[in-house]
């Protein structure tokens, strides 16, 4: 199966990608629609934020048992999505993770051209939205006027490295992101704090001690506290003021901070694709599961009609008949004959079983 | 039933009837308390159903585990009080629990 990890544009603007199915979403949703369109013969590629299949399942509960998956009395997460991706391999599709995709247009070919935020293109006659929740973006702290501060002071991801050369750096958080960030900029920052709340941290054993380590030599601190407040003007940030386990708090000077305290389900772009929205769902009718522009499909959590319910199931379901009229776009004036795995020799041919 | 008080960070209050073996979490969500997001569902994964548990019962409810510890650092504003309601489950011990909700769950 093919798998572009990285989250640089591999082809740059020009390498665009022609496909007949465009995926947004790698969930559990996502990837029985692989299933279902390619017994149709309908080739997919998918994009997802996070850096692997499986979306809520692989991101929120990978360990979690699920109980209402028809014929899997109990099932986890992970071990549902590593199925999925078993049962899709017969049809090859392409992912590409680490990346989301910020822009959707139609062409006048009727056609669609999607936009990722790492500026690769796709061209695709058919776009199947299975965003779930949105997508997952860092959490933001509440911390009183820091939107004026992102992009020049506050920093969620680090892109270059060497953006942060000489700057006085303060990592807050204690989990693996913030561990990582801490070993890559301390060679670079003028100073370097990480500011965790508590001195246990959920990371590596070794991410640990290496910045311990660091800490011992002097090339970075580590602050035991909380980041309660923001200091700057102009979204230059002057210094933070941080409270310590006893309630005390102090100012530190530092012109650069990157929080990092998990992820949480946005929307996001979607909402800007011309599509109609209902409260943050997107309408689709039963029979197509298609939205208010022809051949965009939306299935499972992320689309709305009466009496949806927000199950894995009901995606299953709802890929199912999206792929019978995406056939209808993606080879027109081919007939479509209905047929049963357990006894189609086509069927079984695709799937590699015959 | 063991009736339970939300405080939201403006001071108003909310008093839900839980069902022993719930969570508080749950009960929330199902009375439609404001503040209590619960994004992951209660898979102790979000840390948005966090609340701070009135010391006075902190000594009933128990402390947090060291998955809910763990996930405690995704949220903001952790104190020694902080709990994340997913797990706490409701007993009849819990009968008059008072939690506090953050400003903001993020």
């Amino acid at each position: 199966m093919a798998s572009e990890q990285s989250s640089a544009p591999q082809n740059g603007q020009s390498g665009e990608i022609e496909t007949h199915v465009v995926i947004v979403g790698a969930g559990p949703v996502a990837l029985f629609a692989v299933f279902e369109l390619g017994l149709v013969d309908i080739e997919c590629h998918l994009i997802d934020i996070l850096d692997k299949p499986g979306g809520q399942c692989a991101e929120l509960y990978p360990e979690k048992p699920i109980y209402d998956i028809p014929g899997l009395p109990v099932v986890s997460g992970q071990e549902l999505t590593d199925r999925l991706m078993e049962q899709i391999e017969p049809f090859g599709p392409t992912f590409h993770f680490n990346q989301r995709v910020d822009q959707l247009e139609r062409l006048k070919d009727g056609r669609f051209r999607l936009i990722t935020d790492t500026g690769q293109a796709f061209v695709a006659k058919v776009v199947v939205i299975a965003a779930g929740g949105g997508s997952f973006t860092p959490k933001r702290p509440p911390l009183q006027g820091i939107e004026a501060f992102e992009g020049q002071s506050v920093f969620y991801s680090v892109r270059r490295i060497e953006d942060f050369r000489d700057r006085n750096i303060v990592i807050a958080g204690g989990g693996d992101s913030a561990l990582d960030w801490t070993h890559a900029l301390a060679p670079v920052a003028a100073s370097l704090g990480l500011v965790h709340r508590r001195d246990k941290f959920r990371a590596s054993p070794d991410s640990v001690n290496r910045m311990l380590k660091s800490v011992e030599a002097g090339d970075m601190e580590f602050v035991l506290g909380q980041v309660t407040g923001l200091q700057g003007e102009g979204g230059k940030l002057r210094s933070l003021t941080i409270r310590d386990n006893n309630g005390e708090e102090t100012e530190r000077p530092c012109d650069c901070l990157l929080p990092f305290f998990g992820l949480t389900m946005k929307l996001g772009p979607v909402a800007d694709w011309g599509l109609n929205l209902h409260e943050n769902l997107i309408p689709v009718d039963t029979e197509k599961f298609e939205t208010s522009e022809k051949a965009i499909f939306a299935i499972g959590d992320i689309n709305t009609y009466p009496g949806k319910l927000k199950l894995i199931l009901s995606g299953f379901h709802e890929a199912a008949l999206m792929a019978q009229q995406a056939h209808a776009y993606v080879h027109p004036g081919e007939k479509l004959l209905f047929q049963y795995t357990t006894s189609s020799s086509s069927l079984q041919k695709k799937l590699g079983v015959k | 039933m063991p009736k339970i008080t939300y405080i939201e960070h403006n001071g108003t209050e909310h008093v839900v009837d839980a069902e022993v073996g719930m969570t508080v979490m749950e009960a929330a969500i199902k009375n439609k308390v404001p503040g209590i997001e619960a994004e992951c569902g209660g898979a102790c994964s979000c840390a948005t159903c966090h609340v701070y548990v009135t010391d006075s019962w902190r000594k009933t409810t128990g402390e947090p585990e060291e998955m809910e510890e763990d996930m405690l650092d995704f949220a903001f504003d952790v104190r020694e009080s902080s709990r994340l309601s997913c797990q706490i489950r409701v007993t009849d011990e819990l009968d008059g629990l008072v939690v506090h909700v953050p400003e903001k769950q993020f």
